[in-house]
């Protein structure tokens, strides 16, 4: 008994420690126990009903992704029925239900990303880590998914890698772009 | 009035990614090591300076006409900290200029045919502070109103002003007000629509970026307009800095009482909140909106009763857009008459669009409603980079459609756009030159629609899967004349039968590159002859 509050403890002086938090945020993995964080997160929305989607938001930030256990944890902590949690996490295309790759690209395919080679900067990243657009999984370490507009049309064609905005890419040729992908650290899985 | 000498550096995100903060620091760095200080020369982060294709930029101001900078590296902040020096002192300039290919005309048309009013502050204050905004004028038209105006004159001068909802429909600004005001008494809400997903849009992520204070003035005259107490700004979440620049903002306006309880020493209350999106473009639908403020699934429902009656939690809901909001402030300063003195006769005012595409201006512009098209386009956008023409413009995103060459003189109005089987939308403007295959540009959209369909209603949710397979005949030249003849009814079925915009637009790219481009469908063909000979119904 004293030996779990003293554990409780411990998380909690962890949780108020900055470094500890970001070191979690970083990790993708959800522990198999309950977490405290996320009853935390939804007692800050005083478990408002409207707050779900802020609330997923958070939860996913702290975890990486939305496993089944934790939107159970969700729906339990803000009595709302699981159905109604797991609808709402997969209406909407930014939360994800699986976990994610440890790297990630988005590319834009936005109109003006569109016309100005996008299609070809997608084609382009599909050969050269050698995964498929928008196929969750990718190898195992990198995933190529697509953004339907960044509203940084001004300097299409763009690409994020792991958060980080690429601009005024160049298909032409594609050297150029190779050299741009290279210098993001995209690796070269395939020889072309 | 002296001008103190200053330095705007455009911080918006589209700068941002070129590099601007580098740049800034730079520029910091470099006014330290001339000796100057920061009263001096002011070196201040502002948002969008319009020719986004060209960032980062940086405007000079002195006693003279202020110059613009595009595309400056780190490296030339000692040859900007100079030049701005002299400016301002008068010493004549440097006869062989480091900076001479990356000064940018101001009298140049792109700048020159924009009329500011909507972005009156952006690009002129800084967007993280609201000293900033409040010296430039921000909430002095909501001090004036709530100390001399009743909410009926309010309205009344919106009213006046022939403002149309810039989300894209044009529904009267002023009636919707009315609308709300009139309902029975009982809480009511105002909400900001900032879910721009319409691809090739970007004029209200630059507002929030720009000019967060302006926004806030125009929801709080608008709560205090039609009586509502309580408000949110919808923002989808692909827009972070725009976001963090809100929360900034609505936390500075709360500790200045501008907004909270008793606003301003009234009894006007006001609280308003942020509500994130979560990437589903069908937010941007009013009803789905709303559901999605209150955490639910964001599918459209049927229409009445409208938001204006039944919206958030039941109560009467005003809905405006960004620019709509960001509009009132100076409508309310000038007059209703002044706003709708500009435009033409059904639609007032200026309109902000977000040129890119196969432009060599691509950015932010606002100009007057009824310029005509290729003024946008070619005069102030500068035509096809490679000199070539101009096959078609894109406007209203995925629900609206391509217009051709020929077409370009038309005035850019709510109606004109209409007609041409296109629509105004919320103001992308994609530029395409010769290269783009209209068939593949439809299935481009179609693409996107079939991916953010809710799937609630079967016309759009099996509709646009359909007509993307039927799309892809196009694009893989597998077509048949029968195609043709089931790409034109399926579009009309989609069309008529589905339940909210999303669905009912989605054929749109589609009919109205049918009806311009029809040869490249035709020409799509296995066997183009016997597609061309099979003929269509002309629209």
């Amino acid at each position: 008994m004293l030996h779990a509050c003293r554990a409780l403890l411990t998380v909690a002086a962890a949780v108020a420690s900055k470094s500890w938090w970001e070191t979690i945020a970083m990790t993708p993995s959800a522990p198999a126990s309950t977490d405290p964080r996320i009853a935390q997160v939804i007692r800050r929305h005083g478990a408002r009903a409207d707050a779900l989607i802020e609330v997923l938001h958070q939860v996913q930030e702290l975890h990486g992704y939305l496993a089944p256990e934790v939107l159970r944890e969700v729906a339990t902590g803000m009595g709302l029925p699981l159905s109604r949690v797991h609808g709402v996490a997969s209406f909407y295309h930014l939360f994800r239900l699986e976990p994610p790759t440890a790297h990630r690209c988005a590319v834009c395919l936005g109109t003006a990303c569109y016309v100005k080679g996008g299609a070809q900067v997608a084609a382009r990243i599909e050969q050269r880590l050698g995964v498929r657009l928008d196929d969750a999984a990718g190898d195992g370490v990198w995933a190529l998914q697509h953004v339907s507009c960044l509203g940084a049309c001004g300097q299409a064609p763009v690409l994020v890698v792991d958060g980080e905005l690429m601009t005024r890419l160049s298909v032409d040729p594609p050297e150029a772009l190779d050299a741009r992908l290279e210098a993001a650290g995209l690796p070269q899985r395939t020889t072309t | 009035m002296p001008v103190t000498p200053q330095l705007r550096c455009c911080d918006a995100s589209g700068c941002r990614s070129a590099g601007g903060q580098a740049l800034r620091r730079a520029l910091e760095e470099a006014r330290d090591a001339a000796g100057l200080t920061a009263e001096a020369l002011a070196i201040k982060p502002v948002g969008c300076l319009r020719l986004c294709g060209s960032g980062p930029l940086v405007a000079c101001d002195g006693p003279g006409p202020s110059q613009l900078f595009g595309g400056v590296a780190p490296e030339h902040a000692g040859a900007l900290i100079a030049a701005s020096v002299a400016a301002n002192d008068g010493s004549a300039a440097v006869s062989d200029d480091p900076l001479a290919a990356h000064r940018l005309d101001l009298s140049d048309p792109f700048f020159a045919l924009q009329q500011p009013v909507v972005l009156e502050g952006c690009g002129q204050v800084n967007p993280e502070s609201i000293d900033d905004a409040i010296a430039f004028g921000t909430y002095a038209q909501l001090h004036r109103v709530l100390q001399e105006l009743t909410p009926e004159q309010v309205r009344d001068e919106v009213r006046r002003s022939g403002l149309r909802g810039r989300g894209g429909a044009g529904y009267p600004t002023g009636l919707k007000w009315d609308t709300v005001a009139l309902q029975p008494p009982g809480p009511r809400y105002v909400v900001c629509n900032a879910d721009e997903g319409d691809p090739g849009a970007f004029m209200d992520r630059s507002v929030l970026e720009s000019d967060p204070h302006r926004l806030i003035e125009g929801m709080a005259i608008a709560a205090y307009a039609v009586g509502a107490e309580r408000g949110f700004v919808y923002v989808r979440a692909e827009y972070p800095l725009a976001i963090e620049r809100l929360r900034l903002a609505l936390q500075q306006a709360r500790s200045r009482h501008l907004l909270g309880n008793h606003i301003d020493g009234t009894s006007f209350n006001l609280r308003l909140e942020v509500r994130v999106g979560a990437g589903a473009y069908v937010c941007g639908e009013e009803t789905a909106l709303l559901l999605s403020i209150q955490g639910q699934r964001g599918m459209p429902q049927p229409r009445p009763p409208f938001p204006a009656q039944s919206g958030l939690w039941g109560a009467p809901t005003l809905i405006n857009n960004v620019e709509t909001f960001t509009a009132v402030p100076a409508i309310l300063r000038q007059g209703g008459h002044w706003y709708a003195g500009i435009g033409t006769e059904h639609s007032k005012g200026t309109k902000v669009f977000a040129l890119s595409g196969a432009v060599v201006n691509t950015g932010l512009v606002e100009v007057p409603m009824g310029t005509p098209l290729r003024t946008v386009v070619e005069v102030i956008g500068g035509g096809v980079p490679d000199g070539s023409p101009i096959k078609a413009v894109q406007t209203g995103g995925p629900s609206g459609g391509c217009i051709p060459a020929e077409r370009l003189d038309t005035p850019v109005d709510y109606e004109s756009l209409l007609e041409l089987g296109s629509m105004m939308g919320s103001g992308g403007m994609v530029v395409m030159g010769a290269s783009t295959s209209m068939p593949e540009v439809a299935r481009h959209f179609m693409g996107f629609s079939v991916n953010e369909s809710c799937g609630k209603c079967v016309p759009c949710r099996a509709g646009t899967v359909q007509l993307a397979q039927l799309l892809d005949r196009f694009v893989e030249h597998r077509a048949t004349p029968a195609d043709m003849e089931r790409l034109d009814a399926l579009c009309q079925m989609v069309k008529v039968t589905s339940l909210c915009g999303l669905g009912q637009s989605a054929p749109n790219p589609v009919l109205s590159t049918l009806r311009w481009f029809r040869h490249e469908y035709e020409a799509a063909c296995r066997e183009p002859a016997a597609c061309v000979a099979a003929g269509g119904v002309e629209r």
